[in-house]
């Protein structure tokens, strides 16, 4: 029986990256097959080209053997093939069934599309109210019309980009046995991760990409997770070990107490009550499923937002809730946002003008509001050198770095404003392996000098690695700081989907 | 008819360009186009008509044209902006600009040229009722289609695919893109719509509101039709309410010349429709509704 | 085969130059057909449009003069646009200058000289930062849509204006017609160049120039501007607060167009009258573009763009052109650079046909 998806050859060029080059791969019918590689390894590159979205430049794609020209989704839907992005592709200001609608190729009747909605929903355990709009839906149920809309179209082959990124653990497992349901009804899926263990857990087979040429084909569940990291990423790459820490007894250097703030916009989430205190040398991590605060919780401590009562805030006793950011700053609280291009960085500006982008406060890079150019090379010069960012010169735009060197760019900036408590989100999201274990050594000696760390982060395995203890936030309310060794990977779980049964702080 | 039937079939004739171009504008910037060209359309169609129909005799051709001339400069500015990119503020004010001096330039010739008016349709039927009847029935065509349009285009948004698509290509085009749906096509048709309908209503002011032909007739008309959109909050039957609204700013104004509210002078009335835009906007902005489709206004570059 | 916009990962420098000379040239050759459409000899049209005016002492003058508010007002209106801005309403701002400015003239006269002119430019810088301050409220703490707000006020300006001037204002010796007293001579800005009605606004525009270059490349408040623009997010991660981008940008730009409408009250035209501009405020967004939002830039296009306006008037006259050329020329222009100006940012890619199975 011939593959139910099958490439060859399949090259795809964007300027300045050869993203796939000469990629072969095939999924048997009934199979859970993993694409495997660490960021910017090709892979969500290679889907798309799967699904239409993007054209090889050159390459084959062969379905049921048969080689098929795929222009655009609408071919590929009508051959049976069905997506779910990382990126959701969902309307918010429309409903859950005018969302259903706009992925199908056919025109069916409202009526009639609710009921198989439903009736798919209630099969795989994938409930949803159809006319709900999709703003209001939580993450996880936005995930579940996103498959519930590709199961609508009775897929021959599902692919599915990095699903589990927004997910509680439990609702990852349940994610799982709806998958195992799904192969076993006869539809191949294409499953993208760069999480080795539920790769193992669920997938038969698994491709390993690495820098846009595959490396090497395996049966997951006979390999170790060792040897898997290693074909991904091709070397060996040293992530820093963070000694328990005794912090009884250090000074606190931030403490927040009943910080409350109203949602920004329709969208938004409001903050309630969030209270906890960050210690000299602590690095404190908070979980939890994006969309549950995180965003209005930097920007609540960075200053870009004010808190309605001063002393909700405090640095060294001293309330800083009424500081807009240059005020904070000077007071030494740094703060680095989890969106590279856009709010942490500008892309069309130089690296040495978004040196002098968060810096000017702090150091003396300005003199009686005029700038200080000699000053400021000087500085950007300083963060590449000691940062290890590979970069042709000061003068290039931003957004001409990949992703990993503008990331260790951002943090080497901040850093190296020597700060008193530094605000980290999502630092290592979306960036290759070497660069993220560098952002992690860097944060571990950051703390190890003195600086307070406060790490917000979606990757549960980065904070059970660099934090010293966890908080879980939900729906804009913080769970109580919990020692790291004393948690495990089931209570989190739960908190991070609002369930905490044993209420227990340190 | 009685003065009070009077003033209100005046406030619905002189809702009617508002109405056309507003309703085109809203289709636009549903679909994530920010075209703030509507003036500069909105005159090249009056020109356009009035010039056709004068010499051709034929009012009806005029409205043709009108309709064609707008679509043709709304092209132009779909490939200044979908195609090729281009900042779309800026090239807005640019096809402002440039229809504003191509009507005048069309239109040297025809100062003081009598006009062909349009004829009136009174609905056979409808218009013998007591007042509604001489209020909604006894107007031209182009009156009409404006009343029309409000629930034409919401059941379009609402309950048709092709409204749907056009919906999902203002609210996050990325997604309609990945999803297969021509952006760059649904957007391009949009805007073609939009010329269309701004030309007709330039040319319901120089065919029938009043059949002549000055520079800048339009005063800021199309502006207002901008902000009728955001009044509306992007929902058609809103739309209707707010153009009557200022039809009514506009005919009191009128009359309050007329009535001799002498302590006024003609000018300080004549600020009434343009400082009641910037109270509406206000108004709108306080209640919180503003809900603008998510991608107005930015560029879509579809990867290939 | 097919043809398509690729992004570049930098933005082409050289391009950016060329583009607005590119534009020029197009617009030259557009008009050319324009003026064969029109019935003329498209080679003595153009001569009468844009060589001509200027080949004597008193065309460079009036160049100048025509140039010195464009400039002004453009070097405020980049400044805002830099920063996401959309100033539109500068013909509003230009008018409430000339009106305060000129009030001081008609109703302080003895103040007399040398107090008296400075004390009139100030009244039109204040005038029309006043005039921008309402549309900065409405956007800054309302979030209200600052192109319609700041477009509306400028009808409501010319309407004051004509109140004025039919008005209170009316010089009673005017035989009725619709004009202010003319200012007197301590309210008129001193000509700089004999034989021209070139005068003080001129060499004010054009040291404004270099003074806006500095700010811009130096000036940490220009520098946020820019990132406000570029992305606002960033803008308020960096702690430049949008409220404070937003007045700065409408106040700057308010107060320069205040600034160029009292000199051309107090300058070329000597006294209040209903039309005080030609639509300086509207056209110089035209010169703010084509100089690609940099001081240099604004003033070289500010003196092609005041070449399109006498052109325009020369035309008429020498070649019985409508003098509604000028308005079309101005929009074409625009239109081409930002046809232009898009190979900057991308760059033109042939894909090579596939095979189709």
């Amino acid at each position: 029986m011939p593959p139910r998806l099958e490439l060859r050859g399949i090259v795809k060029r964007f300027p300045g990256v050869l993203a796939n080059d000469g990629i072969d791969l095939a999924v048997a019918p009934g199979e859970i097959h993993a694409l495997l590689g660490e960021n910017g390894a090709g892979k969500s590159t290679l889907v798309k080209i799967v699904y239409g979205v993007l054209q090889p430049d050159a390459g084959e794609i062969l379905i049921d053997g048969r080689p098929v020209a795929m222009r655009s989704p609408h071919d590929a839907r009508r051959l049976g093939i069905a997506m779910v992005f990382q990126h959701f592709t969902l309307f918010e200001a429309m409903t859950v069934l005018e969302n259903v609608a706009l992925a199908l190729e056919d025109e069916i009747p409202f009526p009639e599309l609710e009921r198989r909605l439903l009736e798919v929903g209630a099969r795989y355990g994938l409930e949803l109210a159809p006319r709900r709009e999709v703003h209001g839906l939580s993450v996880g149920e936005r995930q579940r019309l996103e498959v519930v809309r590709c199961l609508l179209q009775e897929p021959r082959l599902l692919i599915m980009d990095e699903p589990t990124s927004v997910l509680t653990p439990q609702e990852a497992e349940a994610l799982f046995r709806t998958l195992a349901r799904i192969a076993a009804a006869g539809t191949s899926i294409l499953y993208i991760s760069h999480r080795l263990q539920e790769v193992v857990e669920l997938c038969d087979r698994a491709t390993i990409l690495r820098g846009g040429r595959v490396v090497a084909t395996v049966e997951p569940r006979r390999e170790r997770v060792e040897t898997l990291a290693r074909l991904m990423v091709g070397e060996e790459v040293r992530e820093p070990v963070r000694a328990p820490q005794r912090l009884a007894g250090r000074a606190p250097v931030l403490e927040v107490e009943g910080l409350s703030l109203p949602a920004d916009h329709p969208f938004g989430v409001a903050l309630r009550e969030i209270s906890f205190t960050l210690h000299r040398g602590e690095i404190l991590g908070i979980a939890g499923v994006a969309g549950n605060g995180q965003r209005e919780l930097v920007e609540a401590l960075s200053g870009e937002r004010l808190a309605p009562r001063p002393e909700s805030i405090r640095i060294h006793a001293r309330p800083i809730g009424h500081l807009d950011v240059a005020g904070r700053r000077r007071l030494g609280l740094c703060a680095l946002p989890e969106e590279r291009l856009g709010h942490a960085a500008v892309g069309e500006l130089t690296l040495a003008e978004n040196a002098l982008l968060s810096a000017w406060p702090r150091l003396a890079l300005t003199r009686l509001g005029w700038i200080r150019p000699r000053a400021v090379a000087a500085f950007a010069g300083e963060i590449v050198r000691r940062f290890d960012v590979r970069t042709p010169g000061l003068e290039v735009a931003a957004a001409s770095l990949s992703g990993g060197n503008l990331q260790k760019f951002v943090v080497g900036r901040e850093i190296l404003q020597h700060p008193e408590v530094l605000v980290v989100a999502q630092p290592t999201w979306g960036i290759d392996a070497a660069a993220a274990a560098a952002v992690h050594r860097d944060l571990v000696a950051l703390a190890e000098a003195g600086t307070a760390v406060l790490l917000v982060s979606q990757d549960l395995d980065e904070l059970f690695m660099l934090a010293d203890r966890i908080a879980v936030l939900h729906a804009g309310r913080l769970f109580p700081p919990m020692r790291t060794r004393d948690v495990d990977l089931g209570r989190i779980g739960l908190m991070m989907a609002g369930i905490d049964r044993e209420a227990e702080s340190v | 008819m009685d003065p009070l039937t009077a003033v209100l079939a005046s406030i619905i004739a002189a809702a009617t360009p508002l109405l056309l171009a507003a309703a085109g504008e809203l289709v636009v910037e549903r679909s994530g186009v920010l075209n703030l060209g509507v003036e500069g359309m909105m005159l090249t169609g009056a020109i356009a008509a009035f010039a056709t129909a004068t010499t051709s005799g034929n009012p009806h051709l005029g409205i043709l044209a009108a309709a064609l001339a707008g679509a043709l400069l709304a092209l132009l500015f779909g490939l200044l902006t979908l195609t090729l990119l281009a900042n779309q503020v800026a090239s807005g004010l640019a096809l402002t600009i440039f229809g504003v001096g191509l009507s005048s330039l069309l239109g040297a010739g025809f100062v003081g040229v009598p006009g062909e008016r349009l004829p009136r349709l009174d609905i056979p039927g409808l218009s013998a009722w007591p007042l509604v009847g001489p209020v909604l029935f006894r107007h031209d065509i182009l009156v009409y289609l404006g009343l029309l349009l409000p629930p034409g285009l919401a059941l379009f948004l609402r309950r048709t695919r092709a409204g749907r698509i056009l919906r999902a290509c203002g609210e996050n085009a990325d997604a309609a893109h990945a999803l297969g749906h021509p952006v760059i096509r649904v957007r391009y048709l949009a805007l073609l719509f939009g010329g269309a309908t701004s030309g007709l209503a330039g040319a319901f002011l120089s065919l029938s509101y009043t059949p002549l032909w000055i520079e800048e007739m339009t005063a800021g008309r199309g502006w207002i039709a901008l902000a009728l959109v955001v009044f509306a909050s992007w929902s058609p039957w809103r739309l209707l309410l707010g153009a009557w609204l200022f039809g009514g700013v506009t005919i009191l104004e009128l009359h309050a010349q007329g009535l001799g509210l002498v302590a006024v002078p003609a000018q300080v009335l004549s600020m009434l429709p343009y400082l009641a835009t910037i109270a509406v906007l206000l108004v709108i902005a306080r209640s919180g509704r503003l809900r603008a489709p998510a991608c107005l206004g930015r560029p879509f570059h579809p990867p290939v | 085969m097919r043809i398509g916009l690729e992004p570049r990962i930098e933005r082409s420098a050289a391009v950016a130059l060329l583009a607005p000379v590119v534009a020029v040239l197009l617009t030259l050759l557009a008009g050319a057909i324009l003026f064969a459409l029109l019935g003329h000899a498209p080679g003595a049209a153009l001569y009468a449009f844009f060589i001509s005016p200027i080949d004597s002492r008193y065309g460079l003058g009036e160049l100048g003069v025509k140039a010195a508010p464009l400039v002004l007002i453009a070097l405020g209106l980049a400044f805002g646009f830099r920063a996401g801005v959309w100033n539109i309403g500068a013909e509003g701002q230009f008018t409430l200058g000339a009106i305060c400015g000129g009030g001081i003239a008609l109703f302080l006269p003895d103040v007399g000289a040398p107090w008296l002119f400075p004390l009139m430019l100030l009244a039109g810088v204040l005038g029309g930062m006043l005039w921008a301050a309402i549309p900065a409220l409405l956007k800054a703490r309302f979030e209200v849509n600052e192109i319609l707000t700041s477009l509306m006020l400028s009808y409501v300006a010319l309407l004051l204006l004509s109140t004025l001037v039919h008005g209170p204002w009316k010089d009673p010796e005017g035989f009725g017609f619709p004009q202010s007293r003319l200012f007197p001579e301590a309210a008129t800005a001193p000509l700089v160049l004999a034989g021209t009605r070139l005068h003080l606004g001129a060499l004010v525009a054009l040291l404004a120039v270099p003074v806006a270059w500095v700010v811009e490349r130096r000036a940490l408040g220009a520098f946020g501007a820019r990132v406000a623009g570029l992305a606002p997010a960033a803008a308020r991660y960096a702690g430049f607060r949008r409220p404070r981008v937003i007045w700065a940008a409408m106040l700057i730009s308010g107060g320069l167009a205040g600034l160029a409408g009292v000199f051309e009250v107090a300058g070329p035209i000597g006294q209040l009258v209903p039309r005080i501009s030609p639509g300086y405020g509207f056209t110089a967004i035209i010169v703010a573009f084509l100089g690609r939002l940099h001081p240099a830039g604004v003033l070289l296009a500010g003196l092609v763009v005041a070449l399109s306006y006498i052109g325009a008037e020369n035309a008429q006259i020498e070649a019985g052109l409508p003098q509604a050329v000028g308005g079309v020329f101005q929009g074409m222009l625009l239109f081409f650079l930002l046809g232009c100006e898009v190979f900057a940012r991308y760059r033109l890619r042939v894909y090579p046909a596939r095979r189709r199975a």
